[in-house]
């Protein structure tokens, strides 16, 4: 049984969720018609069906075009899903540290194993050292109390202290270093139909527990004690959250390099723009994320012609402006 | 069950200590089934950490709390969550939601894992907003509340939670005295109307003396006395827990106690 109150939020969630899909696809396939060769709409379609530019669309602007999508909106996802665990809108995977030791974790990995067997070797390290910051991140916060301060700050220490080591390292293999910067920074560039394979299977292994965290997510916005007095525990709830936003954050790391920004990102705009019930919230924010991770590889690959900018970069460069002015606006209402 | 309970709810040899200090030092309470048990006592005397160790919120660092003759930390939460509901003290709720969306939370116990609302569901959400007079505020977002309305929301949600005990912490605390009233009146009728279990932590005696039919006392982590509250409100009483001289006269239109503080203990 739903309110006329309700109806309308519906109605407005689904006009905006829309409109951004509908941006997300022109934006997509300017993505796939722009490049070193500019291709026509019409020379596009051909492509699809095998005609002469189907390589540099099927082989090499597809994949890309994909792995942005899918890599945003599993970042956007991660970010929401982090956020309402820790009830704090400034949580991000990254914010928190977990893309750092997500980098450290493939960065190790990389080192630590002959260059032939990096295409297994760094998504293992990623998700090792994506739960490996999470573990230590839940068993830390929870020598403080658990509370959700606790565990934000700690976040930002162990990530702090990720960053240092990622650092060292680099200092200590140079000759490696200028690789692992571009990864770093993330970037979608040379993906391949096998990394949206990759990803899609992830991302469809993930999809059960992203659907029971987008139910629960809601409570996350209650104190521990009202949790605990409606039955649900508070540490299960936010630890099952952060756990989802870890597998999110890992599969999008070891697919496009460690480009956490945009898990702050997305879910502060989709808040703006469809309020914070979870059920409009968490699509919004994962269209958001695609959206935002499509536009700066688009914008990346113009700016600096004949060179390319990492998306990561222009994100951070783009988003960062951004989210002040989102949370301008956010002010403004308020008052 | 065979064993005799001595009630629903109580704790026995009850301690909890933050690391070194202890806030309570082995309690025995037991709540009266059935009626308005009034928690009292100064500042720091640890009645909140009774209440909330009584609702599992804390674990006690020995001795235990009871709930239907089991112990409350060997029961599952949901099974807890059917039969208790705590109202927090300052309680902290998601943005944006409205009255009838904070209740649905209410209903969590007693849903499966994905389970949707169902009509049942909504009739119980739409009686306890009768009950608490919020029908009109249903869609009301939680911000745009007074003070009462919003502890009465609040309560509400408890109510949904169809808990025959349900326990509160300071419900009147930072209302003006209309709003405790209108607070204190819904407690008054959901314990007469519905034999909800009631206990509730509270500063004003006049409030425990009208509104409860029991008092539990706490001085320094421990019990003080316990006993029904037209008989335990007296000068002695409130000297000992309060520090405070003061009359004891009987209430001109209920005829209970009626509490008129005079003075601090020793300050003549």
């Amino acid at each position: 049984m739903k309110h006329a109150r309700e109806h309308h939020e519906d109605r407005r969630a689904l006009v905006v969720g829309g409109a951004m899909l509908l941006l997300l696809g022109l934006v997509s396939l300017f993505g796939i018609m722009i490049g070193a060769i500019n291709l026509s709409v019409g020379e596009v379609l051909s492509a699809f069906g095998g005609g002469k530019n189907a390589f540099i669309v099927m082989e090499y602007r597809l994949p890309r075009v994909a792995i942005s999508i899918l890599a945003g909106a599993a970042f956007g996802l991660a970010g929401v899903f982090l956020q309402g665990a820790l009830r704090n809108p400034l949580a991000s995977p990254d914010v928190v540290g977990i893309t750092k030791w997500a980098g450290l974790g493939a960065f190790s990995a990389g080192l630590m194993t002959p260059p032939a067997w990096s295409a297994w070797a760094i998504p293992l390290g990623v998700m090792a050292g994506a739960l490996f910051g999470a573990l230590a991140l839940l068993a830390i916060g929870r020598r403080f109390g658990g509370s959700t301060t606790a565990l934000a700050l700690t976040g930002v220490a162990l990530g702090m202290f990720a960053q240092a080591l990622i650092q060292y390292v680099m200092v200590l293999f140079p000759s490696r270093a200028d690789q692992s910067m571009v990864w770093l920074a993330g970037s979608v560039y040379g993906s391949t139909g096998a990394d949206v394979a990759a990803l899609s299977l992830w991302l469809l292994f993930c999809l059960p527990v992203v659907v029971i965290a987008a139910r629960r997510l809601d409570a996350g916005g209650f104190g521990d004690d009202t949790l605990t007095s409606i039955g649900l525990a508070p540490s299960w709830l936010r630890g099952g959250l952060i756990v989802v936003s870890v597998l999110l954050t890992g599969g999008a790391v070891a697919a496009v390099g460690s480009m956490g920004f945009l898990g702050l990102l997305a879910p502060h705009a989709a808040r703006l723009m469809v309020g914070p019930r979870s059920r409009h919230l968490v699509p919004v924010s994962a269209v958001l994320g695609a959206l935002a991770l499509s536009i700066a590889d688009l914008a990346g690959r113009v700016v600096a012609l004949p060179n390319e900018i990492p998306a990561g970069i222009v994100a951070a460069v783009i988003g960062g402006p951004y989210l002040v002015f989102l949370l301008f606006k956010e002010k403004s209402r308020n008052d | 069950m065979t064993e005799h309970h001595p009630a629903r709810l109580y704790c026995r040899n009850l301690t909890v200590g933050y690391g070194q200090t202890k806030v309570l030092r082995d309690v025995d309470v037991t709540i009266p089934d059935g009626r308005i048990t009034a928690l009292i006592g100064a500042n720091g005397s640890g009645k909140s950490t009774l209440l909330r160790t009584l609702a599992r919120i804390i674990r006690p660092s020995a001795g235990a709390v009871y709930l239907d003759g089991q112990p409350i930390a060997a029961l599952p939460n949901r099974t807890i969550a059917r039969t208790l509901a705590l109202l927090p003290q300052n309680p902290v709720s998601p943005d944006g939601l409205t009255v009838r969306q904070l209740c649905r939370f209410g209903r969590h116990p007693h849903r499966n894992l994905l389970s949707r609302l169902s009509g049942r569901d909504e009739e119980i959400i739409e009686q306890a907003l009768a009950v608490t007079d919020l029908l009109p505020m249903a869609n009301t977002d939680l911000s745009r509340l007074s003070g009462g309305q919003r502890q009465r929301a609040w309560i509400t949600m408890a109510l949904v939670q169809e808990t025959p005990l349900l326990l509160l912490d300071e419900p009147t605390t930072y209302l003006d005295i209309a709003h405790q009233l209108e607070v204190l009146e819904v407690l008054r009728s959901l314990n007469r109307n519905q034999g909800r279990t009631i206990v509730m932590v509270v500063h004003d005696l006049n409030h425990a003396a009208l509104y409860a039919d029991h008092i539990i006392s706490l001085v320094d982590g421990g019990i003080h006395a316990a006993g029904p509250s037209a008989e335990l409100l007296r000068p002695d009483l409130i000297r000992t827990v309060f520090g405070v001289e003061s009359l004891v006269i009987p209430h001109p239109v209920h005829g209970g106690p009626l509490c008129v503080p005079l003075a601090r203990h020793g300050a003549g």
